[in-house]
């Protein structure tokens, strides 16, 4: 319920913002310097601990990870900062030009690399089996298809694209500790937080921007900020941690 | 007015008192020389259907929560038996099978007692719960080629594959739905779903032939854990999948039967099946 709930305010979240960002880029002539929106994301709140990951069922992952692997839904570092989140104008950028380089997701002593993956609609996607074993790679899609492949050890990577923007869950059936996400998105303008929970989100003419913060446990902010010619706005995201 | 044209126009009339929202009245369905109409599916479904898959469709009918595996959710139009490969809708008739046929080992009996003239109406309403039957393209059904004929060497070959795909790994060594990830399976909406036990009898979720066999691992069940593989196994190979998948039945198949008698002075040729296996 709650993961639904999310999709569909990320859903909102790109519909409802498309004429600001149409607007701000019908920039006048000569071209102004490009601003930058960048800044971090942190919790308050008691976030859920990262737990270790048991692959006993699977012995070649076990002996893939010398040290166990932490769960990623939540990942948090010293002074509260939070990874995975992703930062994005969501208004669709008309100008861009449509994202041709191919994205590459693997899948590497149970787990999926990176957790969570944005691309753009109609972009291709290329998922990879680096493991001696088979996978089944299951996008929980509700709005685009939702499909359900097994990829054995060796086999070719698999080819997608995803036509509409979504928050798309992605699981393995056979290993279900394995989960991730793809993040499909209209604009070229987007960030994902790393360690730091740092994001940068450059090349936007000047204009009203109305960005959007996603993570996938605590939900989606929103905040409308301006940038000038040049300039660099700094704009920080706290989310409200739930422990469970 | 001519008097018939002036009887449609009440009857439209009437349509859009009794029944639902335009969408649901337009939408037909095509099984063979069958047209299933959504305004006559409407009644049939609130009549039989309604109780476990509710009046939104959505799979939360009054009888839900006792029922495990969880009725469909036809609103999210993911849909488990069909012709067309993974992520695709189903064509009409597969919904119509489906309908016909049951599930086995749920909660889904068999509706042979409608006409087929009235599951052919239920499938087209069926089909107004969710916009994608409007915007989605047509897919073309996967094609089977011609059935070989059955020996032992197409058997060890399926056996192979087996052990190489990890059916094993939910389906388990003997094909007992006990494999190691057997218990942890969840379907799409996160429900406890267990993997097709083949000792349990002559039905499989989606037929009982060796074509539907073929057909659920090569489109797999979607929004369940069992994926496809078509993108993994030659048709050539398939046929041996399935001839392998007949020897792990109770029943006097031909498959099986040949499997006994090669098994009879040749079973300590053969490698495990499991994670003791190793590759083959």
């Amino acid at each position: 319920m709650k993961r639904s709930r999310t999709l569909w305010w990320g859903g909102v979240a790109v519909i409802a913002t498309l004429p600001l960002g149409s607007a701000a880029l019908s920039a006048p002539v000569p071209p102004p310097a490009a601003g930058t929106i960048s800044g971090k994301a942190t919790y308050t709140g008691t976030p859920p601990k990262m737990k270790p990951i048991d692959m006993a069922k699977e012995p070649n992952c076990v002996t893939q990870h010398p040290t166990p692997v932490m769960t990623e839904n939540v990942v948090t570092e010293p002074g509260n900062t939070l990874r995975w989140v992703v930062v994005y104008i969501a208004a669709a950028d008309t100008a861009a030009p449509a994202a041709t380089e191919t994205v590459r997701y693997d899948q590497k002593g149970c787990q999926y690399l990176p957790h969570v993956a944005v691309m753009r609609v109609n972009q291709p996607l290329d998922i990879y089996n680096d493991d001696p074993h088979s996978h089944n790679i299951h996008p929980l899609a509700r709005v685009n298809p939702e499909w359900n492949k097994s990829q054995p050890k060796g086999a070719p990577p698999i080819h997608a694209t995803w036509e509409q923007p979504e928050f798309i869950p992605v699981k393995c059936n056979i290993h279900p500790w394995m989960h991730g996400y793809f993040v499909v998105l209209r604009t070229p303008h987007y960030s994902v937080t790393g360690e730091d929970g740092s994001f940068s989100l450059a090349g936007l003419p000047p204009g009203t921007y109305t960005v959007t913060a996603w993570h996938e446990q605590f939900g989606t902010q929103r905040q409308d900020v301006t940038v000038g010619s040049g300039e660099t706005k700094t704009v920080s995201f706290v989310f409200t941690a739930r422990p469970y | 007015m001519r008097p018939h044209s002036r009887l449609l126009a009440l009857l439209s009339g009437l349509g859009l008192l009794l029944g639902g929202p335009a969408v649901a009245r337009a939408q037909e369905s095509h099984v063979g020389a069958i047209t299933g109409h959504a305004v006559r599916g409407q009644q049939l479904y609130r009549r039989y259907c309604v109780g476990c898959h509710g009046k939104a469709g959505d799979g939360l009918g009054e009888n839900a929560m006792w029922i495990d595996p969880k009725p469909r959710d036809f609103t999210a139009a993911v849909f488990k038996c069909r012709s067309t490969p993974t992520g695709a809708l189903p064509t009409d008739e597969d919904l119509f099978n489906s309908v016909t046929r049951g599930f086995v080992t749920t909660n889904m009996p068999p509706w042979r007692p409608l006409t087929p003239q009235n599951r052919a109406d239920v499938v087209a309403y069926i089909k107004t719960f969710s916009a994608r039957w409007k915007t989605a393209r047509p897919v073309t059904p996967i094609t089977i080629p011609p059935e070989p004929a059955v020996n032992i060497a197409s058997i060890l070959h399926g056996r192979e594959l087996f052990q190489r795909l990890e059916c094993w790994k939910c389906h388990g060594p003997a094909g007992h739905g006990d494999g190691p990830s057997a218990h942890e399976l969840t379907d799409s909406k996160e429900n406890p779903i267990r993997p097709y036990n083949f000792e349990t009898g002559s039905r499989f979720m989606c037929g009982t032939t060796n074509q539907d066999l073929y057909r659920i691992f090569m489109t797999g069940l979607d929004g369940s854990p069992m994926p496809s593989f078509a993108d993994q196994v030659r048709p050539a190979e398939a046929w041996d999948l399935v001839h392998f998948l007949r020897t792990l039945q109770t029943l006097d198949t031909p498959e099986a039967a040949l499997w006994k008698q090669w098994l009879a002075t040749h079973a300590g040729e053969l490698k495990p099946i499991g994670p003791e296996g190793g590759q083959q």
